[in-house]
């Protein structure tokens, strides 16, 4: 670990020193260099510095490890990229992550859209305080909501397990996806929809052919970011899991406990990479729209 | 677009889609009528109880401040708004309750709204395809040719300038072949050059189309250059209606003599009513009018004279009306002056500017006019009725 500190110094160092080198061949003078370059030395720290977790991650899932926890690095191989499984229980619970992500996913941003919709479009007695009560499970600790929860679904004789963390995981993806979709509704301008309906568009015609593709970029990222919450709750999830209901956070945590598979890395490493081309796919749709 | 291109596309004959368009729109068409029309929101009465006829095929302009209900009853008419009582109708077709996709009827907004996502071409396609029109791609193109844009189908709207826009806008209602077009203040968001060259475009394109335009407008300039007849509206209802040659020289309200250009008005009795001459008396000083000028029965009236049929001559004369003048401002083509009467009321005089030397602030003069151009208003109205907004450029929202 220390040595890929010390690595990453000497790349930085190489290459600031490149620089100051070259600006003293071409007479310009390093301090001149430094002070037009200050603030890109600083970003690209900045940078380092943030994505520095991710690389341990991506550098780990390709280590193998003497026992249980992979936190030295012992050397190189394709073992775990190989065998993604081999972990007892980590794929089931992967597999149950993605099925709650995704069901919460939808049933969120289905809902979500549509009181987007309803706050951003329509007067209606309650709108002012609806909205403000939107943003209740946002700023509610997780500790308490997941405690809350467990007492409601106890009380409720609602059966712990994965019906009811896909109750709960709607709930607070909810909020996500009103918050992110009403403000792309508020950018959209409201004649738009009245020059489809004076161009013949029935409600419908005027929905699918102008809202719905002007405000899918807001649903997507509510979408988006539904699922990633989703993904990643550990509290809530925990409070209202039985045995038979064990997330991919779960089950790292309970793993920490024990050993560390380095299947764990391969995952985060994917999920990096997918996060990452669903990130540039959307960019570059989106600059082709504008264009 | 260059003032070269204008001049070459103006002196184009009149092709024969020009006269396809206008059958189509014969065929769906007629009068736009309105009856008793009203639209309350709240306890403000934006359109009140008005009656309009728009005749098939004319440039018809509703002028009037912000907040006139001009636009109110744009919207009316495109089912935007819903009236609160009476009837519209095109032809003999009552469309009151009519969907507003259901109506043969074409906005150009204000604001353009062109929809972002598509490209030029599928934003003027969009009325066609929801019909299901054939031949799409060629009335499509001709539209576009139409307004000077063959060139920018593939573009998107946020890669094209403001004019370019409006063009956009006005093609993609104009395709539809309407039974009346709508213009909601069209050219307000361009600058004052560009305005002027789409004002003769969109005329041209009128003549061509041949369908009805209901243009709405808070400038004054822009409805007289532009429509065949005018509407003056005010607070909901229509103050005068007529050509704008006709409503410029006879304005029958002291609302239309001060929005439409600038007039002076003096306090005045009639002192006898003949039947071509009206004899006034105005600070002791003795006037005429023509008969059919008068717009008022009472004796009260004011007496008004528009400021550029005023002369201008320096020294005493016999007649006309001694002052001195307050201010002088220098517009270039004439020169604005300020006189104040010796009654202390300050009224406007205009001179073009003929070469003669510019008159400096404290000089006598005396203004003299032909009394065919003078004109009486009821005297109960108020005399600054309409000049806040008169010259057009301020405001520049919504009516």
């Amino acid at each position: 670990m220390v040595a890929l500190l010390w690595t990453l110094a000497l790349l930085d160092a190489a290459v600031l020193a490149y620089f100051l080198i070259r600006s003293l061949v071409n007479g310009r003078g390093p301090v001149r260099w430094l002070r037009e370059n200050v603030i890109l030395i600083i970003a690209v720290l900045s940078f380092e510095y943030l994505l520095l977790p991710n690389i341990v991650v991506v550098l780990f899932s390709f280590n193998q490890p003497n026992g249980r926890f992979n936190y030295t690095w012992t050397r190189f191989s394709l073992h775990a990229w190989q065998h993604p499984c081999d972990a007892a229980g980590m794929c089931s619970s992967l597999g149950l992550s993605l099925k709650i992500g995704l069901v919460a996913t939808l049933a969120a941003t289905v809902l979500g859209t549509l009181i987007a919709f309803a706050l951003g479009r329509h007067r209606f007695r309650g709108r002012a305080s609806t909205n403000l009560l939107i943003f209740m499970p946002m700023a509610t600790p997780e500790v308490v909501m997941g405690s809350s929860l467990l007492t409601l679904f106890l009380s409720l004789k609602i059966p712990l397990g994965t019906t009811a963390i896909l109750i709960a995981h709607v709930m607070f993806c909810l909020s996500f996806v009103v918050v992110t979709v009403k403000a792309r509704i508020a950018s959209m301008d409201p004649r738009l929809e009245q020059a489809a309906a004076d161009l013949y568009a029935t409600e419908t015609q005027a929905f699918l052919r102008v809202t719905l593709p002007l405000v899918a970029p807001g649903i997507a990222a509510g979408a988006l970011l539904a699922f990633s919450l989703s993904f990643d709750d550990y509290i809530i999830t925990n409070f209202n899991a039985t045995t038979g209901s064990i997330t991919f956070p779960m089950y790292i945590w309970g793993a920490a406990q024990r050993g560390t598979p380095v299947q764990i890395n391969v995952i985060g490493t994917l999920m990096f990479v997918i996060a990452v081309l669903a990130v540039l796919v959307g960019q570059t749709l989106g600059r082709r729209r504008r264009v | 677009m260059t003032d070269a291109s204008t001049e070459q596309v103006r002196s184009e004959p009149v092709s024969g889609r020009a006269a396809a368009g206008k059958a189509t729109a014969a065929h769906g068409g007629g009068d736009l009528q309105m009856r008793s029309l009203t639209k309350r929101f709240g306890t403000f009465t934006a359109v009140d109880d008005l009656d309009l006829v728009i005749p098939q095929g004319s440039f018809f302009a509703l002028l009037g401040p912000s907040g006139c209900g001009k636009t109110t009853t744009l919207r009316m008419v495109a089912g935007l708004e819903e009236p609160t009582a009476g009837t519209i109708s095109i032809g003999a077709e009552d469309i009151t309750a009519t969907r507003p996709y259901k109506r043969p009827v074409n906005t150009v907004f204000q604001s353009y709204a062109l929809f972002p996502h598509l490209d030029i071409f599928e934003n003027v396609a969009f009325g066609l395809r929801r019909r299901g029109s054939k031949n799409i791609k060629q009335q499509v193109n001709e539209a576009l040719e139409l307004v000077e844009l063959a060139q920018m189908g593939r573009r998107k709207p946020g890669q094209l300038s403001g004019g370019q826009q409006q063009r956009v806008a006005l093609a993609r209602a104009i395709v539809n072949r309407p039974s009346v077009l709508l213009l909601d203040e069209p050219l307000g968001a361009l600058d004052l050059k560009l305005r002027r060259q789409m004002q003769i475009e969109l005329k041209r394109i009128q003549t061509e189309v041949g369908l009805t335009f209901v243009h709405v407008t808070h400038d004054q300039e822009e409805a007289m250059t532009m429509a065949d007849t005018i509407a003056v509206m005010n607070q909901g209802r229509i103050e005068q209606m007529g050509g704008p040659t006709d409503l410029y020289e006879n304005p029958t309200t002291t609302f239309v003599a001060n929005f439409l250009g600038q007039s002076n008005l003096v306090r005045a009795k009639v002192t006898s009513r003949g039947s071509d001459v009206l004899e006034v008396e105005a600070e002791g000083q003795a006037f005429t009018l023509p008969a059919r000028r008068s717009f008022s029965d009472s004796d009260e009236i004011w007496f008004g004279v528009r400021p550029e049929k005023l002369s201008i001559g320096q020294g005493d004369a016999a007649e006309g009306l001694r002052g001195v003048i307050t201010d002088t401002s220098f517009i270039g083509v004439s020169t604005q002056y300020l006189v104040r009467l010796p009654w202390g009321q300050e009224i406007t005089a205009v001179r073009q500017n003929d070469g003669a030397p510019i008159l400096r602030p404290g000089e006598q003069v005396t203004l003299t006019w032909d009394p065919r151009h003078a004109f009486a208003l009821d005297a109960s109205q108020d005399a600054h009725a309409g000049e806040d907004f008169g010259e057009g450029e301020l405001l520049g929202s919504k009516g």
